[in-house]
């Protein structure tokens, strides 16, 4: 092969791995799920041999009553979580924004909780939750109060507890980056004017940061639905279904009940309902962007 | 801000930083030190840091790859140490793949124009879209099913020659299916973060090689390559991370001798009696690799983390 051949093939040769890779291990998959949920599919089956049902499996999870408890389940949850999550986040960075000796070192202990393993973050969890052996009953003995069944009488709200240890740091580093990049001279320009902290947090800090906070939220709302692991070690979705969220029901609905079908027809629900909040989030940074540019264009004007 | 920085803080400040401290590394803490402890210590419950210290249930955790015969113990029964070396194998294969295709791709797209960013990052986001638990069913069944080769075919006939076993040839139940799904997800991120890289390497540098007579592929690896070394270090984190830690597709495509260590501590959670030292233990032992990445990388976490967030 020449040299000039050879340069102009090279793009070509350079994609190819990622190209090949990509369309069959993950864009064949979703095609394939979303064939997969018209047909009666069992794990033995190949999907050429199963039967096609139409929208049989859509039909049977719209009138299941399981599903619509999973479904308010994952809701409750994600949104709770990422509502509290924000709050205490964006709350600890207005606190912290200041110069402090260590922070680098703060910030490395606080993103610790999601690099570990969520299977390891729910093993710590289950433990410090036991009814006789954890953190939280003994503490509660130590001082004379009823020990809690966390477990099973709150499960949901253990299950929510352990997700806002594991991901407020998240939207706590986020805040805080978009924090200290704010722009200087408006709030110089605040407190020559003589605003107090409250009123340039209100009217100033919390409204600059408002697109990368949107942005944080929605970034975190979509991961609240792909929460599984965590779940899985603490409450297996138990006691009933009262901590069943979509991903786990699912896996279940695989695993266990060997319906692929109808899995895959969850699988396709959850997939839209994630696309919706992605396309939001794109959208979103769009319109900043346009008005970011319509503003610029504005100056120029004026100028 | 001069004013603020010189003053010093408010005592209660203080306090609730250290207490955010507590709370946030606590719990991973109290992990570490329970798997020091004797079963009998963690149920009668001497709190604190009086108590005897034992590796015993890092023995019984590992028993299946010591050296050494384990008195305490008459029958290793967990075989994490195997477990251990499938997660080692799938962790590391896997980066190592993700970071070769990754870079190349990346490089490509930067430097013959291809897609703009935009496409780039859209598709990374799309992908972060997808739940692994969305990826299962097509996974599990073309893993299984489709993604064969014959056993009549002169490939397969090899392989079940070679490597013995039943039935077709299938890329569900090895370590090679398990990673190509992890490359898959991981792509994206890896391509979208070194695209941010590559586009400050000068184009004067890789010019002067060619002239000096360098084709495409050395220009590749002998310039580029060793100056985005910190974006390779972030993508290198990030992919081992999800490939270290995964469970839920690790699970539905590995068969008894490719089990990684979540799949055990899931299944060994699962057990009416669980055996809190043991599992504590083989907690820290899945938790440490994370743990010195975010010790001595945090910067460059935290720059991909922010990245991924505040850039779409």
């Amino acid at each position: 092969m020449s040299t000039a051949s050879l340069n102009r093939l090279t793009p070509y040769l350079f994609l190819a791995p990622a190209a090949v890779i990509m369309a069959l291990a993950l864009l064949y998959p979703l095609g394939y799920m979303v064939y997969g949920s018209f047909r009666d599919w069992d794990p033995s089956q190949s999907l050429g041999e199963s039967t096609f049902v139409g929208l049989s499996n859509y039909v049977s999870i719209w009138g299941d009553p399981n599903f619509h408890e999973s479904m308010a389940v994952t809701l409750k949850f994600a949104f709770t979580v990422v509502g509290i999550e924000m709050l205490i986040g964006v709350g600890l960075a207005l606190l912290l924004d200041r110069k402090l000796r260590g922070m680098s070192i703060l910030r490395t202990l606080f993103i610790l909780p999601m690099m570990i393993a969520p299977v390891v973050v729910g093993l710590i969890w289950r433990y410090m939750y036991h009814p006789t052996l954890g953190v939280f009953n003994r503490s509660l003995k130590s001082v004379g109060m009823e020990s809690v069944d966390w477990l099973s009488q709150h499960a949901l709200l253990s299950v929510i507890i352990a997700d806002i240890w594991q991901w407020t740091p998240f939207i706590f580093i986020l805040s805080l980056a978009a924090l200290q990049s704010l722009p200087q001279s408006a709030l110089e320009a605040s407190r020559i004017d003589g605003a107090t902290g409250w009123q340039q947090i209100v009217y100033i800090k919390l409204p600059l940061m408002m697109p990368v906070l949107i942005v944080t939220g929605l970034l975190r709302l979509i991961d609240a639905f792909k929460v599984l692991e965590v779940i899985l070690v603490m409450t297996e979705g138990g006691p009933g279904l009262s901590t069943e969220i979509l991903a786990l029901r699912i896996s279940r609905t695989a695993t266990e009940f060997r319906e692929l079908g109808v899995a895959a027809a969850m699988s396709n629900f959850l997939l839209l309902l994630l696309l919706f909040f992605t396309i939001m989030m794109l959208s979103y940074n769009r319109w900043q962007e346009y008005r970011a540019l319509k503003a610029r264009r504005l100056i120029e004007e004026e100028l | 801000m001069a004013a603020s920085t010189e003053k010093s803080q408010h005592p209660a400040f203080y306090a609730v930083v250290v207490m955010l401290v507590i709370m946030a590394v606590g719990p991973i803490a109290l992990m570490f030190i329970n798997s020091f402890k004797f079963d009998v210590d963690i149920i009668s419950g001497t709190s604190g840091l009086l108590f005897m210290p034992t590796i015993q249930n890092y023995e019984t955790a590992l028993c299946d790859i010591l050296p050494y015969e384990i008195d305490h113990l008459d029958f290793c029964a967990l075989k994490f140490g195997g477990a251990f070396m499938n997660s080692l194998i799938i962790a590391l294969v896997s980066t190592v793949l993700t970071l070769v295709i990754g870079c190349m791709a990346a490089y490509a797209l930067v430097r013959f124009k291809f897609m703009g960013r935009d496409t780039v990052s859209g598709t990374t986001l799309m992908v972060r879209m997808v739940p692994p638990a969305v990826l299962l069913v097509p996974v599990f069944g073309l893993w299984n099913n489709e993604f064969c080769i014959s056993k009549s075919s002169f490939l397969g006939g090899l392989i079940r020659d070679t490597f013995g076993g039943r039935g077709d040839v299938c890329l569900a139940g090895t370590h090679s299916g398990i990673i190509l799904i992890y490359i898959a997800m991981n792509l994206p991120f890896v391509i979208w973060i070194l695209q941010s890289f590559i586009v400050q390497v000068p184009r004067q540098l890789e010019e002067a090689a060619r002239m000096d007579g360098a084709g495409p592929f050395q220009v590749f690896f002998k310039v580029v390559l060793p100056l985005i070394k910190p974006g390779l270090a972030a993508a290198a984190i990030f992919t081992f991370r999800i490939a270290w830690n995964e469970y839920l597709l690790a699970s539905a495509l590995s068969d008894r001798d490719t089990k990684t260590v979540p799949i055990l501590i899931v299944n060994n959670m699962s057990e009416f009696n669980v055996e809190w030292g043991v599992i504590m233990a083989t907690g820290v032992l899945l938790a440490i690799p994370p743990i010195i990445f975010t010790l001595f990388a945090s910067r460059q976490i935290i720059t991909g983390m922010t990245a991924g967030a505040v850039k779409g």
